[in-house]
């Protein structure tokens, strides 16, 4: 079993004068945050294991300015963007890929207008990709028949339209995928969007990750499987705040293919 | 004395569509207070959208029951105004049934129309069951107290009546055509109101012929009023959902515009030609410098201004938001019909003041929309996903945003912080930017 992880950064292979196959964008939460590292985690090592030419801009790198721009500033968001786009202009990159759909949507749909275009992709994506291409090989054998719901992410499914990729891989790994009450176009949001994350809710009768939590726990599952670092802290909190986190897991779709395939 | 009926018809229908034109004319007047936003691309696929969307109701069915009775009330009331052509020729010309030389296919076309015209009366009773006795939670929401419950019923009665006004005027007309009475010519068939001509044996011709006249004349002059009374009512989005499907965003719902003022700043900010200590330029007009984001109507573009005039309060918005559903304030559909009420206030301001607005003190944000209501919101888009005429409140939600940030710096404390962090270590939590790969060296 390989432990350490390679991950190349695009100065060190700039330096060697090569160019990976993709840019993997790691994003804040994937960098910081101690549940997301574990999925940063699990991708790169799908990834070396797939033999993908990958690198990251690791110091390099720095908010896309989502937040700041779902809260109102436009002036940081700009800078942000305009600051990136300069970094990944000067790479020459073309190709990116990333584990969180907020940074997925923003580099896909709003750099453009600022300067940098490039082909974006979202890693249940690129995953499903990997996996047609027969660069990785699912074998149910961990997962066969377990009830696993997706919560869909508000920034991947209706703002993207990007729904079928998560979904074709859990059935890829054999686990039977039961659906919430609100899914796909009418997926709830887990409460963490619009730079929620960042801020005590307004007052409610209660909060949305609860309300999300409880339509996954209505399906009885084993797994609650998400595509977003955001959703999946939202949704763990949830599933503690309800007591189940022995009986009941969430993962991110990269995680579960990972750990099907022992990595 | 004979032209007396024809005249009468002749200045009602005139007095009927000069005074819809007039409030045509104030609701553009209206719309186009809004910032311009040129909508120019995109061509075919808006007009596909709005043959899907608008003609084609394909978001109407996303909620099955509300969905088809929407469907026959839509396509009951558009192909009976088929019939309105009709009645408008007869008044006009003193003629009776102008179309009914066209034999069979009339027969079939008015005995479509009486069916069509019971399933819309079934469909409005259901409608008015759904609002007023099982009270569908989406309808009794706070925003739709008062006048929008009102304006929702008033909308239901007219409709309801109009149909009965129109199988009433067949009934007697086929009891007419019976009695073989001259001018009634024998024409059309009468699947549902041969039931009403029932309620009319025994009856004389005279009285006859007065029911008909009566329930001919009330018919049109309340389709007329009807058209008058979209301008004041939630009922226009008869009309503006064609437009407004049409000027619906073509772009992926998560791509939020940039501002272009702010581009301009940060593009000569980044710019290391640029001098520092150069005069600013001396600008020709003096204009001053742009807001940015909307504190009032006028901030707004006109395609949100055309979107607040389209909403017809069904509250699909309001029903699939996350803070509206976990009892937060938010309610995209109250941020829809806010607007509108702050737009009509202001353009019956212009009115009042000789075409100049007079300041009135007020603006939408603060006076209509609480700042509570606008930090509610995940931007999840779930509202823009349900609307069936493609509005967007989430838009207008975001430029309140750029206002209180960039205008008022009145932001959450907590966003504060979470915005500071981007600035100053390029994450939105006080983590050091060179940590920023350290993950790749834990186990």
């Amino acid at each position: 079993m390989e432990n350490v992880l390679k991950v190349p950064t695009m100065a060190e292979l700039f330096a060697a004068g090569k160019q990976p196959e993709v840019l993997f964008w790691v994003g804040c939460a994937g960098s910081f945050d101690d549940r997301a590292k574990k999925i940063t985690k699990a991708f790169v090592k799908i990834l070396n294991k797939a033999g993908v030419s990958f690198a990251v801009l690791g110091t390099e790198e720095s908010c896309t300015g989502d937040p700041a721009k779902r809260a109102g500033n436009e002036f940081l968001f700009q800078m942000q963007a305009v600051t990136n786009i300069e970094v990944l202009n000067s790479y020459g990159i073309k190709k990116v890929v990333t584990a969180c759909p907020h940074c997925f949507n923003t580099i896909k749909n709003e750099y453009p207008g600022l300067g940098g275009t490039y082909e974006v992709i979202h890693h249940t994506q690129f995953l499903r990709d990997l996996v047609s291409e027969g660069r990785i090989t699912l074998e149910g054998g961990k997962y066969k028949g377990k009830r696993v719901t997706y919560h869909d992410p508000c920034y991947l499914g209706r703002a993207n339209s990007i729904y079928e990729a998560p979904r074709e891989l859990i059935k890829k790994l054999d686990a039977e995928l039961v659906e919430m009450k609100s899914c796909r176009k009418k997926g709830l949001c887990c409460g963490a969007g619009g730079a929620q994350m960042f801020k005590e809710a307004e007052n409610g009768d209660k909060e949305v990750n609860i309300e999300r939590t409880e339509q996954a726990l209505e399906t009885k599952p084993e797994i609650i499987a998400a595509a977003c670092p955001f959703c999946n802290t939202m949704i763990t909190d949830g599933v503690k705040n309800k007591e189940k986190e022995a009986s009941v897991g969430v993962m991110d779709i990269a995680e579960l293919i990972a750990s099907a395939q022992d990595l | 004395m004979e032209l007396l009926p024809q005249i009468l018809f002749g200045v009602v229908l005139l007095a009927g569509i000069g005074f819809f034109a007039k409030n045509v004319k104030t609701l553009r007047r209206n719309i186009k207070l809004g910032k311009n936003v040129v909508v120019s691309d995109n061509k075919p696929l808006r007009w596909r959208n709005m043959a899907r969307i608008a003609l084609g109701q394909t978001k109407m069915v996303v909620r099955p029951i509300a969905g088809l009775l929407h469907i026959i009330v839509y396509v009951g009331f558009i192909i009976i105004n088929i019939e309105v052509l009709e009645i408008i020729i007869d008044g006009l010309f003193g003629t009776h049934r102008i179309f009914a030389p066209l034999g069979v296919i009339y027969n079939f076309l008015i005995g479509s129309f009486e069916i069509l015209a019971l399933l819309v009366i079934i469909a409005v009773v259901i409608f008015w069951i759904r609002r007023n006795i099982i009270r569908l939670k989406r309808f009794i929401k706070p925003e739709m107290q008062g006048w929008p419950k009102n304006d929702g019923n008033i909308i239901l009665y007219i409709e309801l009546v109009l149909m009965l006004l129109f199988l009433t005027m067949n009934g007697a007309d086929f009891q007419l055509q019976q009695m073989n009475v001259a001018h009634y010519t024998h024409a059309g068939s009468f699947p549902v109101s041969q039931y009403i001509a029932l309620l009319f044996e025994g009856l004389d011709v005279s009285s006859l012929i007065l029911i008909e006249r009566t329930a001919w004349w009330l018919h049109i002059v309340g389709i007329l009023c009807f058209l008058n009374y979209l301008y004041y009512s939630k009922h226009l989005h008869i009309l503006l959902a064609f437009p407004n499907t049409y000027y619906g965003r073509t772009t992926p719902k998560g791509q939020f515009s940039n501002l272009e003022s702010v581009t301009k700043e940060v593009k000569l900010m980044m710019d290391p030609d640029a001098d520092p200590f150069a005069a600013p330029v001396e600008n020709e007009n003096d204009t001053p410098p742009e807001k940015f984001g909307a504190s009032d109507v006028v901030d707004l573009n006109w395609v949100q201004l055309l979107n607040s005039y389209t909403c017809t309060e069904c509250g699909r918005c309001t029903s699939e938001c996350p803070a509206n559903q976990t009892g937060k304030k938010l309610s995209p559909r109250k941020i829809m019909m806010d607007t509108r009420d702050r737009l009509e206030e202001v353009g019956k301001n212009i009115d009042a003041n000789k075409g100049e607005f007079k300041e009135d003190g007020k603006q939408l944000l603060g006076d209509y929309i609480s700042h509570e209501e606008i930090w509610a919101c995940t931007s999840c888009n779930a509202c823009v996903e349900a609307c069936p005429v493609s509005i967007d409140p989430l838009s207008i939600i975001m430029d309140m945003r750029q206002y209180l940030v960039m205008e008022q710096s009145a932001a959450p404390s907590e966003l504060n912080n979470m915005m500071s962090n981007i600035e100053n270590n390029g994450a939105p939590w006080p983590y050091n930017q060179m940590d920023r790969i350290n993950w790749t060296q834990e186990n």
